[in-house]
């Protein structure tokens, strides 16, 4: 059979065919487009429907946007700019309000000519985390970090120098004791004493003492009371606070709740169900409200404060279950390992189980954080200015009556952009962190 | 045998409460019970002190004293002679109000979102991104108030609906989005159960319906409030929430006036679940004889008449009939009027847990394995049952734990009506009350425990559904 097949057969094409290009409706962006915008009925309904909604809301907002007026000095002369221009009834956006107000909504009613100091301070700050966030930045950049809160604190509220460097001396002792005192004395002791004569040197010894070198050598910037602080500068101060106490205590809260002994157990337990079953303003409020009952008579402290130990517990008690997730999802053997080296309690958490917990808990802390920075809205409700508090302070003078919008929309992008940055932060390091094979 | 394995007996000496693990544990569990005793004492003997010092004591007396305030907005019956204790039950009620229709609207956008941002369709998926990422990155407070700016600045007056050329109304003349807030037909009834002529008590499902002298006087409106809704402090408010009903009705004449009691809906409500719980024995009917006979008779449109035609015998024995608003003299009458302080309050919290609910259900969806559904298909299942049987069992259980706290979070954040000046709990009980006596302390004190039981009462329910629906293993 197959040698008259072979005699019969005239032609044996010997190379191959060049290759075809594919189908003009297979390739590029016509393929794209045919897969998916318009695979089948239901996508082209759903494709119709999204463009049209775009298109409605886009056709709004843009021309509103950009006819936007951006040099006027109140209301009134701005609409008038907007009927010369475009005719009278054309709907524009007064961007004007912020080319003329931005200042007061990020520094509230900071004075003017110390401007320099909140954006040095922010300068600072940055500089302050890249190391923290970045594993690239170099790390003797860390003293930064470490020294930081102390700068940004004296440059933001002014006053003598010597405050903070006589703040920074109790650290200094406790790390001493910790160092040179634990060979001769015994860790546990030292720990005590590590804990308990930094405590007594702050209550008692560290504000004459700063008061007597500031007497001596007055390295002062001037004060600036917490009531002038406003906009976004009072929201990222209290974030920012919040969010670097809370993470501590947060990690403490779900040990404790994991914990074997009793009584931390339930204290824990308690603590976190209290602080999170209740809304943050009724927090708020018993901060402003409630605090002076709490406290020894006569006591009054600063209301950025006490919403800062308020914002900070609240967002603690919620790290704190988040973290207790993260506990929780890690095998028992990790745990069991941990032991089977003979580490201590200490040593098996900061060394084994925390580092892996933690990993798994990022998305849930730093959604945490983004709820923190977000919540730091609602002190306006408690009588600090926080920007959408300035929003309506600014529309309560004649000149800008009646704007609304414009403020909303650049106190939604900032907001945004600080939250958005804050998540994709978080996927970068999930990514960065992750170590199985995918 | 143990000869060897106990160490020798020594007694107990002082340092093993500290060296000794077995007793270490005991130690520092008493060191903190000191401490925390001692922090709690301190906290409390300064509290008795500064009491003392205002002049002030711990009584909740108060409750049952007159309030004195108007509250613009009851479910149930209200006035200003009435006690402290009834004005924090309707903050209470109002709450729940606006944390139950919250919750239902988030769940349909937060499940329409979370499917659409799954979908193959490039533009639907960036529209649903674009919806999540904007609503969960900027504060809910920005979203309240903007929504409630939207509402009183963007939207007509009543005035602008006379005339041709005016506002229309929506839905063949029934509903009335004006900057007063939104007016929504009320269902009324001709024979109803709690009597017709007589005052009857407010419709549950209903907000309160009081004439439009409400915008009289205004205070305790927080400080960013953008206007509009407040606290009545007038008298001239009318004796009775159903004031509202009277004038509409006014135009049928001589007839009995239609009106609703809290009698009539829970009689709706009684033959809707009996309808429900009918349907569901029918379906176990039908499944039973499919066991047996191996063939499934018809049960959707028994199922669907087990349910409707109870209901619509029950609408006609009352005399149910519509009662749209209309316009009377500088604003409508009759109808359900819904203030904007409510409506932006729960547009902004349900849009705004939405995204959350979205980034859930998108999260539940995609945990369950392709694998589940190939298996699926090759058992032989269509891709109905599929969902129905192997997905969602499957994805709910990933996504109701944290579906149920986003409940929670929404309930918690409707207290973020003082920006608007809805009358919720947080204003009435903790807010006019507590400026009217004076009792900070009490009135916070019950505030955070009306909040505390209600999220450990619904974590609690979540904790017995997990256990349930938890995976089975040894």
């Amino acid at each position: 059979m197959s040698d008259t097949h072979a005699q019969t057969v005239a032609f044996v094409r010997d190379t191959m065919l060049d290759q075809k290009d594919p189908p003009l409706n297979q390739v590029g962006a016509v393929k794209w487009i045919r897969e998916n915008l318009f695979s089948g009925w239901l996508n082209i309904l759903l494709t119709l429907a999204s463009l049209w909604v775009v298109y409605a809301v886009l056709s709004h907002l843009l021309p509103w946007a950009l006819r936007g007026v951006w040099d006027a000095s109140n209301l009134t002369q701005c609409r008038e700019i907007i009927a010369e221009r475009y005719g009278a009834g054309t709907s524009a956006a007064c961007w004007a309000v912020l080319t003329e107000r931005w200042p007061q909504l990020i520094f509230g009613f900071y004075p003017k000519e110390l401007y320099w100091r909140p954006i040095l301070a922010f300068l600072i700050f940055l500089a302050a985390v890249a190391p923290v966030l970045f594993s690239a930045v170099p790390r003797k950049m860390l003293w930064v970090s470490a020294l930081a809160p102390f700068v940004l604190f004296w440059l933001i509220w002014g006053g003598s120098l010597w405050g903070p460097i006589a703040a920074i001396l109790g650290f200094v002792i406790g790390w001493a004791i910790l160092t040179f005192a634990a060979p001769k004395i015994g860790t546990l002791l030292a720990v005590i004493l590590a804990i308990v004569v930094p405590l007594f040197y702050w209550l008692v010894i560290c504000g004459p003492l700063s008061d007597a070198l500031a007497s001596v050598v007055p390295l002062s910037l001037r004060a600036v009371a917490t009531q002038k602080m406003g906009g976004f500068l009072l929201a990222t101060i209290i974030g920012v606070s919040g969010i670097v106490l809370s993470l501590p205590l947060g990690i403490l809260l779900a040990l404790g709740r994991q914990s074997d002994m009793f009584i931390i157990n339930k204290f824990s337990v308690a603590f976190i169900e209290i602080i999170r079953g209740v809304p943050l303003i009724v927090w708020l409020f018993t901060a402003s409200l409630l605090l002076n009952y709490f406290l020894p008579p006569g006591t009054n402290f600063d209301l950025m404060l006490r919403v800062i130990i308020m914002v900070t517990l609240f967002s603690a008690a919620y790290i704190a279950e988040v973290v207790r997730g993260g506990l929780a999802a890690l095998p028992k053997g990790q745990y069991e390992a941990a032991d089977a080296l003979g580490l201590d309690y200490w040593k098996s958490m900061r060394l084994v189980i925390l580092p892996q917990a933690l990993k798994i808990s990022i998305p849930g802390i730093v959604n945490t954080f983004i709820g923190l920075f977000k919540d730091t809205t609602l002190v306006v409700f408690i009588g600090l200015l926080d920007p959408i508090g300035l929003s309506s302070s600014i529309r309560a003078t004649t000149d800008w009556n009646g704007v609304y919008w414009e403020l909303f929309v650049f106190i939604g992008l900032c907001f945004f952009v600080f939250c958005f940055s804050m998540g994709r932060y978080s996927l970068f390091l999930e990514k960065k962190l992750r170590r199985e094979h995918r | 045998m143990a000869t060897i394995s106990d160490p020798p007996e020594r007694g107990f000496r002082l340092n093993q409460l500290i060296f000794d693990t077995r007793y270490r544990s005991m130690t520092i569990q008493v060191v903190a019970m000191i401490l925390i005793g001692l922090l709690l004492s301190w906290l409390i003997s300064n509290t008795i002190h500064n009491l003392e010092a205002l002049g002030k004591d711990f009584d909740f007396g108060f409750l049952s004293q007159p309030a004195g305030y108007d509250i613009n907005q009851q479910l149930i019956d209200y006035n200003n002679q009435m006690t402290h204790g009834r004005a924090a039950l309707v903050g209470i009620l109002n709450t729940l109000l606006v944390a139950v229709l919250g919750c239902a609207l988030a769940t349909v956008l937060g499940v329409v979102a979370g499917v659409l941002r799954l979908s193959n369709n490039w533009i639907v998926s960036r529209l649903a991104a674009v919806y999540v990422e904007g609503f969960r990155n900027v504060p809910l407070l920005l979203w309240i108030v903007l929504i409630f700016a939207l509402m009183t600045e963007s939207m007509p007056s009543p005035r602008d609906f006379r005339g041709e050329d005016g506002s229309s109304m929506l839905l063949g003349e029934s509903v009335a989005i004006t900057n007063r807030g939104v007016y929504i037909p009320n269902v009324v009834f001709s024979r109803s159960l709690g009597g017709n002529e007589v005052a009857a008590p407010e419709a549950p499902a209903a907000a309160a319906a009081t004439p439009g002298t409400n915008m009289a006087g205004t205070y305790g409106a927080s400080r960013i409030a953008t206007g509009g809704a407040g606290v009545q402090t007038g008298q001239a408010n009318a004796p009775d929430a159903s004031g509202g009903d009277a004038g509409g009705a006014a135009a049928a004449g001589g007839e009995v006036i239609p009106t609703s009691s809290g009698w009539d809906w829970l009689l709706i409500l009684a033959v809707v679940i009996a309808g429900v719980f009918g349907a569901k024995v029918l379906g176990k009917r039908a499944a039973h004889i499919q066991e047996a006979t191996g063939k499934r008779p018809m049960t959707l449109p028994l199922q669907i008449a087990a349910i409707l035609v109870p209901l619509i015998v029950v609408l006609v024995a009352l005399g149910a009939s519509l009662d749209k608003p209309e316009l009377g003299g500088f604003n409508f009458d009759g109808g359900v009027h819904l203030r904007n302080s409510l409506i932006a309050l729960w547009l902004a919290l349900s849009l705004y847990t939405g995204a959350f609910i979205a980034e859930i259900v998108r999260g539940g969806i995609l945990a369950i394995s392709k694998g589940q559904t190939e298996a699926a298909y090759a058992l032989g299942l269509r891709p109905g049952t599929t969902m129905n049987l192997v997905i969602l069992p499957q994805a709910l259980r990933v996504i109701i734990p944290p579906l149920i706290s986003q409940f929670l979070n929404l309930t918690k954040n409707s207290s973020l009506a003082i920006a608007v000046g809805y009358m919720d709990v947080r204003s009435t009980l903790g807010g006019i009350t507590i400026n009217q006596t004076g009792r900070e302390l009490e009135g916070m004190l019950l505030l955070g425990l009306f909040y505390l039981v209600l999220s450990l009462l619904i974590s609690g329910v979540m904790n017995v559904y997990n256990s349930s629906v938890k995976l089975k293993e040894r």
